[in-house]
């Protein structure tokens, strides 16, 4: 029985908006744009975000730092493995939207969105390891206790990959928060709308607000903004055009920001730690031995 | 004041140096006459010049980078893991041999004290090719997948506050990885890179693996803008590094970059004042304050300020400021004209902006680039004095009343190079070290290097890592 025939019910469509501070705010200024399946039909009206919501972001990002990046280890992963349980229980609602956005079959949009929920397991499970894997004890020549861990690197502008609306975007976003770094995210400027779902996952996850931010709108107009902007660390291109990326890295010297330009763009892979380690720093602490 | 010991002069001799009339730069395996200018470098204890030195032109660099990439695809690229490390080893043990020699031709370029060479750099720089020669034949044990690549050929630019021990930290990990390297010395002290040149061809390193080239800031420019390069590595200053990096934007090609500090040095009411004090002088005098990782932000708990302050006037009086072969001596010369007038005008900056300027009563020599150690007090957060890296013996003494504030005041500052902390409470040195947002924290002591402790800075210090396992990554393909 389809909608259209039920006339006993009229349903309830969604408003698809920001996540921004752990809300869910329409953008600033007041615009949106349409958002179209690949044949052209209407899915939904997003929220075109401005500079404004960009700076906003940043500002929530920020505010969340101390307490994500202070959080156990422990702690983040079962917050980030409870975003995978979200993410399976609303399978079906993913499914229809991957499919939509991107013009695939059904039942090929619901791998994706086990491959997404896996990959979120993935990345959970990463949180109290990596720094076992990526920091060390250093032999120094000397009296003297050294050692380094990785630690994040703070507040990560995200630039969405453009054509895996749900999976390039969990396989971009999980491992900047794995390590205790906080994200604003630029969705996928034609296919946001699943971000903006993933944002209802997120808010729902025991996720502190402000740890991840979703910005939807025109990639070209927002990322100048994420890349300049002072009180970012880091700078992830994955979804920046290649017209734009050497644009986008100037911008980000301002104050020398750490960029990462990916190599791979096959969701598929096994993605090893090649993106856990662009978004920590190495600090090494040094203590005398002695009586 | 303490009252002051003499010493008879115990000089080292500038023959030790070997210093010959003239350099030139290391293209391709041989020496030759650069097509730039010929510069004199001079002794800035005394303002004579030490040698004549043939500098590079851009054409020399085209011909560096191409003969560096000739050795990456002809041999060094291909070598087993186990043959490179061999020629480190080598490296490593001439320099050792060398020692001596080197120390005083450091200090006679550079400016610092002969115990600091003799000590510190020399060996350090030896050490960082022992240790990454043993890591040549290892790199799939690193961390970084199986047989990991090398990156190609690497633009290396290198500071003057430590010659030789930069040229090594950014020469050795690259050659044990597999690259081949063209390395660009400051201007102002060419003269040990340029004899670490003859080490290298002496320990029979194939042509074109490692190119040394002198010359300044516009040979700098050209070598970093090389469309030849795979990586550029950059030690210097963070608007250099902030140019560098724009320069690099959409190239693809791949840089680290270690630019600059303003380290707080944090000295809570239960250290222990006599470590403390030693640490803080180490920490802002060792090498005249001309290092990038320097605690130039004292930061005393409000409680022991005076006392603090006190005693580091008590112990600045007792330093030997003077000729920098002298084995005595604890401060030596500031590197050049151009750093010495950068630092005037910063103190000048502290005393306009209402700090306390002191210094220790201290003849300093007639000839020579000299600048006395200074402390400020009185200093506000917001002056130049406590914003600025002043790259020289200039301490600036703020206070702090709880642990929250000490971490708040280190951490407000661009830069993100190094910390220090003096307590003796274990479980405050690691929550104050978990918060400091800072690549290098000294507990109880400052200014450690060690070929196997990772060294590089958050923020707008830089990024990428030196040293270490850690110290590979930027020279492996991953």
């Amino acid at each position: 029985m389809s909608d259209h025939e039920d006339i006993g019910r009229l349903p309830v469509r969604k408003t698809y908006k920001l996540y921004v501070g752990g809300a869910f705010p329409r953008s600033e200024s007041g615009r949106s744009y349409p958002v179209t399946a690949t044949d052209g039909s209407l899915l939904a009206h997003a929220a075109q975000a401005s500079r404004k919501d960009v700076r906003d972001a940043v500002v929530a990002a920020r505010k969340a730092v101390a307490g994500w990046s202070g959080a156990t280890a422990y702690n983040r992963g079962q917050v980030l493995y409870r975003v995978a349980e979200m993410l399976e229980g609303r399978r079906e609602q993913f499914a229809s939207e991957v499919a939509a956005a991107e013009g695939i079959p059904r039942e090929q949009a619901a791998k994706q969105v086990d491959a997404a929920t896996d990959r979120w397991v993935y990345y959970a499970g990463w949180a109290d390891k990596f720094a076992q894997v990526a920091g060390s004890t250093d032999p120094v020549a000397g009296p003297y206790f050294a050692f380094s861990l990785p630690e994040p690197t703070g507040v990560v502008g995200v630039l969405a990959p453009q054509e895996s609306s749900l999976l390039g975007l969990v396989s971009v976003l999980a491992p900047v928060l794995t390590t205790g770094n906080t994200a604003v995210v630029v969705a996928s400027e034609t296919r946001p709308l699943p971000a903006i779902s993933l944002a209802e996952v997120l808010a729902t996850s025991d996720l502190p607000g402000g740890v991840v931010n979703v910005i939807t709108g025109v990639t070209a107009e927002l990322a100048p903004w994420l890349a300049s902007h002072r009180d970012v660390n880091a700078l992830d291109l994955t979804g920046a055009a290649p017209g734009e990326r050497a644009a986008l890295q100037r911008a980000a010297a301002e104050n020398v920001k750490r960029v990462y330009v990916p190599r791979d763009l096959d969701w598929q892979r096994d993605p090893g730690t090649s993106r856990l380690s662009p978004f920590v720093e190495i600090k090494t602490v040094w203590h005398p031995i002695g009586i | 004041m303490a009252p002051r010991f003499e010493y008879a002069p115990a000089p080292e001799s500038r023959d030790i140096a070997r210093l010959k009339p003239s350099y030139q730069i290391f293209v391709d395996g041989a020496f030759r006459d650069g097509s730039g200018e010929s510069i004199k470098t001079i002794n800035p204890a005394d303002e004579t010049p030490l040698a004549e030195v043939s500098e590079a032109g851009p054409s020399d660099v085209d011909d560096a980078v191409d003969s560096a990439r000739r050795a990456f695809d002809g041999v060094w690229g291909r070598l087993p893991g186990r043959e490179r490390g061999k020629y480190l080893f080598r490296i490593a043990r001439a320099i050792q041999e060398r020692a001596r020699e080197l120390a005083v031709l450091e200090s006679l370029d550079n400016g610092k004290p002969i115990r600091e060479s003799r000590d510190v750099d020399i060996p350090l720089a030896a050490a960082h090719f022992f240790y990454y020669a043993g890591w040549a034949d290892k790199l799939s044990h690193a961390g970084f997948g199986a047989g990991p690549r090398p990156v190609g050929v690497a633009g290396q630019v290198i500071p003057w506050n430590f010659p030789l021990l930069m040229a090594s930290w950014k020469l050795a990990p690259a050659l044990a990885c597999g690259n081949t390297v063209v390395l660009k010395p400051a201007e102002t002290t060419p003269l040990s890179a340029l004899v670490l040149a003859e080490i290298l061809a002496a320990a029979d390193l194939p042509p074109g693996v490692v190119n040394v080239l002198a010359g300044g800031p516009a040979i700098g420019a050209a070598l970093v803008a090389h469309e030849g390069l795979d990586k550029v590595a950059f030690t210097g200053s963070t608007e250099v590094g902030r140019t560098i990096q724009r320069t690099l934007a959409g190239t693809g090609r791949r840089l680290t970059l270690e630019l600059g500090g303003k380290a707080a040095n944090i000295v809570f009411d239960d250290a222990p004042i006599d470590q403390a004090v030693e640490g803080i002088v180490n920490g802002i005098f060792f090498n005249q304050g001309q290092v990038c990782c320097a605690g130039s932000r004292l930061l005393v708990q409000e409680s022991v300020a005076d006392e603090i302050v006190t005693a580091l006037q008590r112990r600045l009086s007792t330093l030997r400021v003077g000729d920098p072969l002298d084995k005595n001596t604890d401060v030596g010369a500031i590197n050049s004209a151009a750093q010495l007038a950068k630092i005037r005008e910063l103190s000048q900056s502290g005393e306009q902006e209402g700090a306390r300027r002191w210094s220790p009563d201290c003849d300093l020599p007639d000839r020579g680039y000299w600048f006395a150690p200074t402390i400020f007090t009185d200093v506000s957060p917001a002056n130049r004095i406590a914003r600025e890296e002043i790259f020289g013996p200039v301490l600036s003494v703020l206070t702090f009343r709880t642990p929250a504030e000490a971490v708040e005041k280190a951490n407000n500052t661009p830069y993100g190079l190094s910390a220090g902390v003096w307590t003796e409470k274990g479980s405050r040195i690691l929550w104050m070290a978990q918060r400091l947002r800072a690549g290098v924290v000294w507990a109880n002591t400052f200014n450690r290097f060690d070929p196997t402790a990772p060294f590089g800075g958050y923020k707008e210090s830089g990024f990428g890592r030196e040293g270490g396992r850690h110290g590979l990554e930027a020279y492996l393909d991953v």
